[in-house]
């Protein structure tokens, strides 16, 4: 009865089912903006709305990363002090005033932070894949490493962009806005499109579902395993660093505390949004909607009076739980 | 009512005590719906105390989902169960255990990392104080294996074993719930014919002690040899229920797919002698083959026989590239390196896995994205993958290898067995390959599927590729093949052709009795 139905004739769950599973965070969300409504009707406000969905730009393009690592069958829970080392190393260059044209500065410090995300991604993908470690382990240990490195770095103490006109050139990044729309929703919309992209519709987005649905049934059609894995955790690296050069030009400092549980509500995100934890599926627009609902939740806690906002953790605790047995009850259909 | 656990040493009964005896199971009308499919339609069975009643039918006749009503797994939509005359629902197996009846599961359903006694008693340990009674668990582990024939250190670790001796250790583990009816679904489908033979005389044993024993199987002979009574379903109904030396296997055939299935095997014309396409000399894959040296023609079709863990499988998986493996190999005339799969694939060389559901499909994505797995570099565009070709190439497929599905939409799992293997045979021809080697085609799969596969591997052959045929099947490979070679302990050991392709030579190669000089 546990085996997959292997007759045609057996309960009909053809893909209809799935999209239901598909379709429950939008729904979810939906009902969130409604219930916020009732609770503050300042809530549903554009300005409000908008200043939430910013605030959610770090976890929900951290998440888009996820994603992919955690529907390839892998799992990263290095990616809040990897967020914390690559920032800490970008504003150390910056700080170093080694290039004395800002903007070549400021376009330098990017590219590097790209590459710094991408080869953390890089370290543990050749970890889990080479060295064949567990995902939970490798990423538990460069989850050390990384914040470790980052607490040797600033000493303890934080480590802050001083050069003011490197400030004032990087400042609009985060706080900017283009057409009304702030940057860093911009920003989340085109991660989300290329992230959405290249899973749904390329060669490489289709392995990445065949290894995390059967690793031996993607390496028995030819497909290498290993290669599509580490991938996955260089697409997580590059999704932290697009994360810090959003958070940078935000506060402007970091500190051994930078992204502190950032893991956890970014693989929360991933999984409230419909991507299944064991692999084989993963939903990239459900990700960035679950990423919202946390924001939101969080929100509105803040603007209604009847629940403290220090209960915010145990509140975002529950939803992953939720989601878990909402996803559940779906797929049983 | 009268249980029997193995332990209690109840007499056996006699001759007279079995044909007189009142039935201990009794199914009035039963029919399954899953939403509007009907599944299982009126069926009428009897469980009688000492007779093996065996349930047969092609894949998707129903015979599954019956016997998981009657063990509880599923309630069904009509009708009832009867046992010692009065109406009884189960509300679970556990409940349906409770009752006496217990279900053998055709997959092996044992914890890996445990050992053998540990699995026996899982769910029910024994207790000595606040702990388990470890000796008394081993003790009574061997002497369950024993009773069952068996030779097996209780306290293995079950993913040491063999797939024979984890089904033993399966059956064991069932046969210690005071049982009245015991159900087999499949128990022969991995196992060896030595095996095979071992186990019915389990099965005879248990009847002898009086227990009621259901037997559902694809193998006919076998079916013959054991069933007191065979019921055939085709498509959720009762179609025939006889005792079984009324009926000869073909009449099983006959009934299980409602036609006469005079002819299972294509006719092969003798193919002419054409030049080597694939030249393997003293391969070698470590702790599983030593030493194999053979050749593959064009358009010829070559059998591997042997024992389960002869070193087949691993011999092909070593060729091709998925486990480490030393040796030379060439193609058309080239020495060639599979070190990865994705060379092997690339030259034309493909490998079908006799592990269809783990290793074959993804049986949670649908039709089309398993279609053109291995070959979607065939259906990218300038970035993106043209899904309007990936639909025609199904479209194709579906219709050259017959894949019977209802809706297009449908996830490879809910496939039948029969098309699944269809499925991933059309998914490997997508690569167009020079070579195809198909592990076990056809485990598991009925009859009607069965010939049509054979048809398909025949077709294959005339366009021109060459095949290699991976089977216990023995009748099967002489039916199809060309020539066959058989494997012993990792060795290949003789070659069999023309006249001499029979089950007797074959078996005394593979068993040892008569070497033969290696290919």
């Amino acid at each position: 009865m546990s085996s997959v139905a292997t007759e045609t004739t057996k309960a009909p769950k053809t893909s209809k089912d799935w999209d239901m599973a598909a379709v429950a965070p939008f729904i979810a969300l939906a009902l969130l903006l409604v219930l916020g409504y009732f609770a503050n009707p300042n809530f549903i406000s554009v300005a409000n709305l908008m200043n939430v969905i910013t605030r959610s730009a770090f976890i929900a393009i951290i998440a888009l990363g996820a994603t992919y690592v955690i529907s390839s069958g892998g799992l990263d829970l290095s990616v809040g002090s990897m967020v914390a080392f690559v920032a800490s190393l970008m504003i150390l260059f910056m700080n170093s005033g080694t290039i004395a044209d800002p903007m070549f500065m400021l376009i330098t410090a990017m590219l590097l932070a790209i590459a710094l995300g991408a080869a953390c991604g890089l370290f543990n993908g050749l970890i889990t894949t080479i060295g064949r470690i567990e995902p939970f382990i490798a990423t538990l240990g460069t989850m050390g490493i990384y914040r470790g490195l980052t607490t040797w770095l600033s000493q303890g103490g934080a480590i802050t962009l001083r050069d003011r006109e490197l400030q004032a050139l990087y400042r609009p990044v985060y706080f900017g806005s283009i057409a009304g729309i702030p940057v860093p929703i911009i920003i989340i919309f085109v991660t989300a499109a290329i992230a959405a992209f290249v899973l749904y519709r390329t060669r490489y987005g289709r392995h990445v579902i065949a290894v995390g649905s059967n690793e031996d049934v993607a390496r028995y059609s030819g497909i290498s395993v290993n290669r599509v894995r580490t991938i996955a955790y260089v697409v997580q690296g590059l999704c932290v660093a697009v994360a810090v050069l959003l958070y940078v030009p935000r506060l402007g400092s970091t500190s051994a505390t930078t992204g502190i549980l950032w893991e956890l509500q970014a693989i929360t995100a991933v999984v409230v949004g419909g991507t299944a934890l064991r692999g084989g599926v993963g939903r990239i627009w459900g990700t960035v909607c679950g990423a919202f609902i946390l924001e939101i939740v969080g929100n509105i806690m803040l603007l209604s009076n009847f629940i403290s906002e220090y209960l915010i953790g145990a509140i975002q605790g529950a939803i992953i739980i939720i989601a878990m047995l909402v996803q559940r009850s779906l797929m049983r259909k | 009512m009268r249980l029997c656990a193995r332990d209690s040493g109840c007499p056996a009964m006699t001759a007279a005590e079995v044909s007189s005896s009142a039935p201990l199971m009794e199914a009035m009308g039963l029919s399954k719906t899953f939403g509007i499919v009907e599944v299982l339609k009126d069926i009428n069975l009897t469980v009688r105390a000492g007779e093996v009643h065996a349930i047969i039918g092609e894949n998707g006749a129903g015979k599954s989902t019956l016997m998981k009503i009657l063990a509880g797994n599923l309630a069904p939509s009509r009708g009832e169960i009867r046992m010692d005359g009065e109406a009884v629902s189960f509300s679970g197996p556990v409940d349906a255990e409770r009752r006496g009846i217990v279900l053998v599961h055709q997959e092996i359903l044992l914890a890996p990392d445990l050992t053998v006694a540990q699995n026996i008693y899982l769910g029910r340990e024994l207790k000595k104080g606040i702990g388990v009674d470890d000796r008394a668990m081993n003790e009574g582990a061997a002497k369950a294996i024993r009773d069952l024939g068996g030779d097996i250190d209780p306290n293995a670790i079950v993913s040491r074993l063999s797939i024979a001796q984890r089904q033993i250790v399966q059956i064991a583990r069932v046969l210690l719930v005071p049982h009245r009816i015991v159900i087999f679904d499949e128990p022969t489908a991995s196992l060896t014919p030595h095996e095979t033979e071992a186990l019915l005389k389990v099965i005879r044993d248990i009847r002898a002690k009086g227990v009621g024993v259901l037997y559902i199987s694809h193998r006919l002979p076998e079916v013959k040899e054991i069933a007191d009574r065979v019921t055939v379903l085709r498509d959720g109904r009762l179609v025939a229920s006889h005792a079984a030396s009324e009926l000869e296997p073909a009449d099983m055939a006959r009934l299980m797919v409602g036609r006469d299935v005079a002819k299972l095997y294509p006719d092969r014309h003798a193919a002419e002698v054409r030049e080597t396409v694939l030249e393997v000399e003293h391969l070698n894959v470590p702790g599983y083959a030593q030493d194999a040296s053979f050749r593959l023609r064009k358009g010829e079709i070559l059998g591997f026989a042997g024992l389960v863990g002869a070193g087949r499988t691993e011999l092909m998986e070593g060729l091709v590239g998925l486990r480490p493996s030393r040796g030379t190999v060439r193609l058309n005339g080239q020495p060639v390196d599979f070190r990865q799969v994705h060379t092997s694939l690339k030259a034309g060389v493909a490998y079908l896995s006799e592990d269809r559901k783990g290793k074959g499909l993804l049986l949670t994505k649908d039709l089309r994205v398993n279609l053109t797995l291995a070959s979607l570099g065939k259906f990218v565009g300038a970035l993106q993958i043209d899904r309007k070709r990936e639909s025609e190439a199904l479209d194709q497929a579906i219709r050259d290898f017959d894949i019977r599905t209802g809706a297009r939409d449908i996830l490879a799992g809910q496939l039948s067995g029969g098309n699944q293997q269809k499925l991933l045979i059309a998914k490997m021809m997508m690569l167009d390959p020079q070579v195809v080697i198909i592990d076990e085609p056809t485990r598991g799969i009925d009859i009607g599927n069965k010939e049509q596969i054979y048809k398909f591997i025949a077709r294959l052959a005339d366009e021109g590729r060459s095949i290699i045929v991976v089977s216990s099947e023995m009748p099967e490979l002489i039916g199809i093949c060309d020539r066959i070679l058989v494997m012993r302990s990792g060795r290949i050991v003789g070659e069999v052709t023309g006249e001499h392709m029979n089950e007797n030579e074959i078996v005394q190669l593979a068993t040892g009795v008569k070497t033969g000089e290696a290919a």
